[in-house]
């Protein structure tokens, strides 16, 4: 995933910079989805049947 | 907007690349182990947020090492071309996307797994990050023997997110990659030589020369034949794993001995170049030994009275 100017020291062009900010942005989101996914569905696992045989 | 207002000048993939890859699939395969041939059972799916927690982690540690260490990255050859050395990662960014990433995956495995194997996660990156890279590395030519430990944690912490307890029995797979580091990094050191002492890591060819640094690699092979059976002295392996400890560590000693004979020109580089590779491929062997005996259903030894109590 390098860019184009990718020679040590230099400075990407300004489209290029944008251009890997918003991959940068979609990476953060996902990986926020995918850890609100993670903790309900590990949630859910560890409780089991536990929810439906609780005794109120 | 100017350039500078973008912020970072990083790609997805260089954030990746802090995470050290390599290591992390060597550290993903060796907590696997152990939490396969942990005693009990866990729902699959807890044991593989458990292994995530801890790739997590090991990434974590990796992008920590190349924040404090771009200096030393920057005039090795190896290491050049990493993120931050190259410009393209800032060390305040490596810093923070480390930390964040550690808190992360100590928290995550402590709150979805348990506790004791967070500790043991959290106490891996400090020990790594602390302990090797920050205290040990740039004083001590002892620093890979000492932080070879953080390397040999994973098998234990994911025979941990298992049992959730620290058992004797797991630090046998520790013991397994600890006496595993020395060699396996001197040998790399050994063609290398030129990289370390240039940036001023007193690794032991640099500090005490390759004469030396061929013999310790020796010694440290004789070693490695009775650990490396030691799994199934305790009880975690059976039959097939023995021998094929017995043959994997025997041929390492073999090859250990024609570094130390070959301690000439092309002929030593040679030497220290196969054995590098082999030991890659004997750590990876080892732990998939134990896996397939686990696998075929293969039963381990019963534990040497004593050895656990």
């Amino acid at each position: 995933m390098t860019g184009k100017n990718d020679r040590p020291g230099s400075t990407p062009t300004r489209e290029e910079q944008e251009r890997r900010r918003r991959g940068r942005s979609i990476a953060i989101a996902l990986a926020l989805a995918a850890m609100a996914a993670l903790f309900f569905i590990t949630t859910i696992v560890r409780l089991g049947g536990n929810v439906a045989e609780r005794a109120f | 907007m100017s350039v500078e207002a973008l912020g970072s000048a990083a790609s997805v993939g260089d954030y990746l690349q802090l995470l050290k890859p390599r290591v992390m699939s060597l550290v993903v395969f060796t907590a696997f182990v152990g939490l396969t041939l942990a005693p009990g059972t866990v729902h699959p799916w807890v044991a593989a947020v458990a292994i995530l927690c801890i790739l997590i982690g090991a990434g974590a540690a990796g992008a920590l090492n190349m924040w404090y260490d771009a200096d030393i990255d920057a005039l090795m050859a190896r290491t050049a071309l990493r993120p931050v050395p190259r410009g393209r990662v800032k060390p305040g960014e490596a810093l923070a996307f480390g930390l964040f990433l550690a808190g992360t995956s100590v928290f995550m495995l402590g709150t979805l797994v348990n506790w004791m194997a967070a500790g043991l996660l959290a106490f891996t990156i400090f020990f790594y990050v602390a302990i090797y890279t920050m205290w040990l590395k740039r004083r001590t030519v002892q620093n890979i023997v000492i932080g070879g430990a953080a390397g040999a944690f994973p098998p234990m912490i994911g025979w941990t997110a298992v049992t959730g307890s620290l058992d004797l029995a797991s630090l046998t797979l520790f013991l397994v990659i600890f006496v595993w580091t020395p060699p396996h990094f001197w040998a790399l050191s050994l063609y290398r030589t030129g990289d370390y002492a240039r940036a001023g890591v007193p690794m032991l060819p640099v500090v005490a020369g390759t004469e030396e640094t061929r013999r310790q690699i020796l010694i440290y092979s004789v070693v490695m034949l009775p650990v490396s059976v030691l799994p199934a002295v305790a009880g975690v392996a059976g039959s097939l794993y023995a021998g094929s400890a017995i043959l994997l560590s025997g041929l390492f000693l073999v090859l250990a001995h024609a570094v130390w004979r070959d301690s000439d020109g092309r002929l030593a580089n040679r030497a220290a170049k196969r054995l590098f590779g082999y030991s890659l491929f004997y750590l990876f062997a080892l732990f998939l030994m134990l896996l397939v005996e686990r696998g075929l259903s293969i039963a381990p030894f019963a534990p040497v009275r004593g050895f656990l109590s």
